[in-house]
């Protein structure tokens, strides 16, 4: 088990002839994630290794069925493709696209609200349910198949911890990239609820970052509601205030989102917080004990 | 992105919102023929990109024809924050009454735009936030509706009991929202909104923030960026695919990826040591972009030493690896260079950089050991 992917996802594409969406639908085709369709208005009947390519996202959906999609279009266009898609009736996006303006995703929020479309991202790696799907952008063969539900708003520096959970022989049940972005779909709190639900995880890796209070809501939320261990990591514990670190969202602003604040709150609520990234590993392992 | 106080209150002048008047001057000489147009007494404000101008000296009110030169001559050329103030702002002085706060942002948590107003404006509102959280509020605005009349009327009745006020604070708030809206904004504040003493509402300042992400669309806005000498190199950094910040300490860094590249912050001042820049290179291996990063932590004169931590994940570590002795190959680097390349095509990469004789390590926390004790002996 897993959760948001598996087996039954039926992926589409969208932005499937560009550089990325055509390079990355490759990547995921070969991981094994069922990938049904493509979606770039004005190629239809064209095929991307294989996969057929439509021009709408309804066309899509009504020729194969997908129910999830991943968007690879520019930024600009971004907010639009997650409206297609939600209107189409597609139940998980997520979207890549990085540098989406912050009021284009304010603005499809009640949309999706209202059709029950759940969304990740944008500006994130996406996410993968080791051996079953990837959907995403990350490496799959770092990935080991097992019980850890990761969770981060970063991409390179999940891989980081993934890398050493899996060798260190601990594998992960499905690792989710939630983005950078001060407004974003899909975020601790739902998928803590997921991690908890879901009877094949049996530990959270929650990686935070600067910026925001989503980390303290997710400690008081662990609090209320996880009864699985959760451990932590929060990058940027150097980080100047009022700089944005790469992502729009790691920004410290006015004193507030800081790591120590947000660090502070997990250990209040009893969660453990790895000072560096290779503690994961053995703080994974104590918890599982 | 921000701008100048000066230059928001144009655009509210632009939607209709009363502001102050005023005059944006470079000179002393230019302030005091602005005070003679405007009459005494005004008030000398620092135009700098950066918060607690007051707090700093850089706000006074010139009552008499011989304060306008002094207190000018004081506060051009003022550092206040590490920003030199090379414009200043000579606006009406206004008696009023009570002073108020509004602004709009956006709230990660309703992921929506949110109103703030607060009765206790004129004083920095972080420290209201932080002492009296209950005197701010907070109004989520829905998208789909935006800022509809009855809601800048509840608005408007949490600060003013006069109804007079109160369709005049509505009026304002509605204006104010077309604002945040239409120049795609993160924040916009007016702090203090006074009350005049003919009983008019009055923006004495005001501050915009803009999303960055969507300058692309708003080109009026983006002409109005002032960067300084560290944020042309941010920007300069930006074209070539670069994210750059540049920090105090004298190790450099290279890193793919915005939350390794703060953990590899961390992690070196975890070890004791202080990290000069942040430097995400993004997902590329294209040894241009390893050629320009590595001439970027350079340009830094602190540096004397350059950490390279890399993860592979769709980035192989071998296009790193060759990208980076092609690099070396092109520029001259004096101080010592600590590698670190993990993930996809490590081996292969590690094989290349031995046969280039770099000193290459295993894991992120050796890289940084090893960085910091190149950078003490340097």
């Amino acid at each position: 088990m897993s959760i948001l992917v598996n087996q039954n996802t039926k992926l589409l594409v969208q932005g499937v002839t560009g550089r990325d969406g055509s390079f990355h639908a490759g990547k995921m085709k070969a991981y094994g994630t069922n990938v049904v369709a493509g979606v770039s208005p004005g190629k239809g009947g064209m095929e991307v290794d294989g996969i057929p390519v439509f021009n709408t996202v309804e066309d899509a959906v009504k020729a194969t069925g997908a129910n999830a999609s991943i968007i690879f279009v520019p930024a600009p266009l971004a907010a639009d493709a997650v409206l297609e898609a939600s209107e189409a009736g597609i139940e998980l996006v997520i979207a890549i696209s990085e540098g989406v303006p912050t009021l284009d995703m304010v603005k499809v929020m009640p949309y999706l609200a209202k059709k029950g479309t759940k969304l990740i991202g944008p500006n994130c790696p996406g996410l993968i349910s080791p051996g079953e799907a990837l959907v995403g952008i990350l490496p799959g063969n770092i990935f080991l198949k097992g019980n850890v539900g990761l969770m981060s708003r970063s991409g390179t520096l999940t891989y980081e911890m993934v890398y050493q959970l899996t060798s260190n022989g601990i594998g992960q049940s499905t690792c989710v990239g939630i983005g950078g972005d001060p407004v974003a779909g899909l975020y601790y709190l739902e998928l803590l609820q997921m991690f908890q639900d879901d009877p094949d995880t049996k530990a959270i890796v929650l990686i935070g970052e600067i910026g925001g209070d989503a980390e303290e809501r997710a400690a008081q939320y662990i609090q209320d509601h996880v009864t699985k261990p959760v451990v932590a990591f929060i990058a940027g514990q150097s980080a100047p205030p009022g700089k944005r670190m790469g992502h729009a969202g790691a920004i410290i602003s006015s004193g507030s989102g800081t790591a120590e604040e947000k660090i502070k709150a997990f250990e209040n609520v009893g969660v453990k917080v790895a000072k560096i990234p290779s503690e994961i590993p053995d703080l994974i392992k104590q918890v599982l004990k | 992105m921000k701008i100048h106080e000066y230059q928001a209150k144009e655009i509210f002048s632009r939607y209709k919102i009363p502001v102050t008047s005023e005059t944006v001057c470079y000179t002393i000489d230019e302030a005091v023929e602005a005070a003679a147009k405007l009459g005494l007494p005004v008030v000398v404000k620092a135009q700098v990109l950066v918060g607690g101008r007051g707090k700093a000296g850089g706000v006074k009110l010139a009552r008499t024809k011989e304060d306008v030169p002094e207190m000018a001559g004081k506060i051009l050329g003022m550092d206040i924050k590490g920003y030199t103030v090379e414009k200043i702002l000579i606006a009406q002085g206004v008696k009023f009454s009570s002073e108020f706060y509004v602004g709009l942002t956006i709230d990660r948590n309703s992921k929506s735009v949110i109103f703030m107003a607060s009765i206790e404006g004129g004083v920095e509102i972080e420290e209201v936030a932080k002492e009296n959280p209950d005197a701010i509020h907070k109004f989520v605005i829905d998208p789909d509706l935006g800022m509809t009349p009855f809601l800048a009327r509840k608005i408007a009745f949490s600060l003013f009991t006069d109804f007079n006020l109160v369709k005049q604070g509505a009026d304002l708030f509605q204006k104010l929202y077309r604002i945040f809206m239409d120049t795609d904004s993160s924040l916009v504040e007016i702090n203090p909104l006074v009350i005049t003493a003919d009983g008019k509402l009055l923006a004495l300042d005001g501050k915009m923030n803009f999303d960055d992400n969507a300058l692309y669309r708003q080109s009026a806005i983006e002409a109005l960026n002032e960067p300084t000498e560290d944020e042309l190199k941010e920007l300069d950094a930006k074209e070539k695919g670069l994210t750059y910040i540049r920090l105090d300490g004298s190790i450099g860094c290279m890193v793919n990826g915005a939350g390794l590249a703060m953990a590899t912050l961390d992690l070196i001042k975890y070890f004791g040591g202080e990290p000069a820049n942040f430097l995400d290179i993004g997902g590329s291996s294209n040894p241009q972009k390893v050629i320009d990063a590595m001439n970027l932590i350079l340009s830094d004169k602190n540096v004397k030493v350059v950490m390279i931590n890399i993860f592979g994940g769709i980035t192989r570590c071998d296009d790193v690896a060759r990208g980076l002795i092609i690099a070396l190959e092109k520029i001259k680097v004096e101080v010592p260079i600590v590698v670190r390349l993990s993930g996809t095509n490590s081996k292969e990469g590690l094989e290349i950089l031995k046969m280039a004789n770099l000193p290459i390590v295993e894991t992120m926390s050796e890289a940084a050991q090893k960085a910091i004790e190149l950078c003490a002996k340097n």
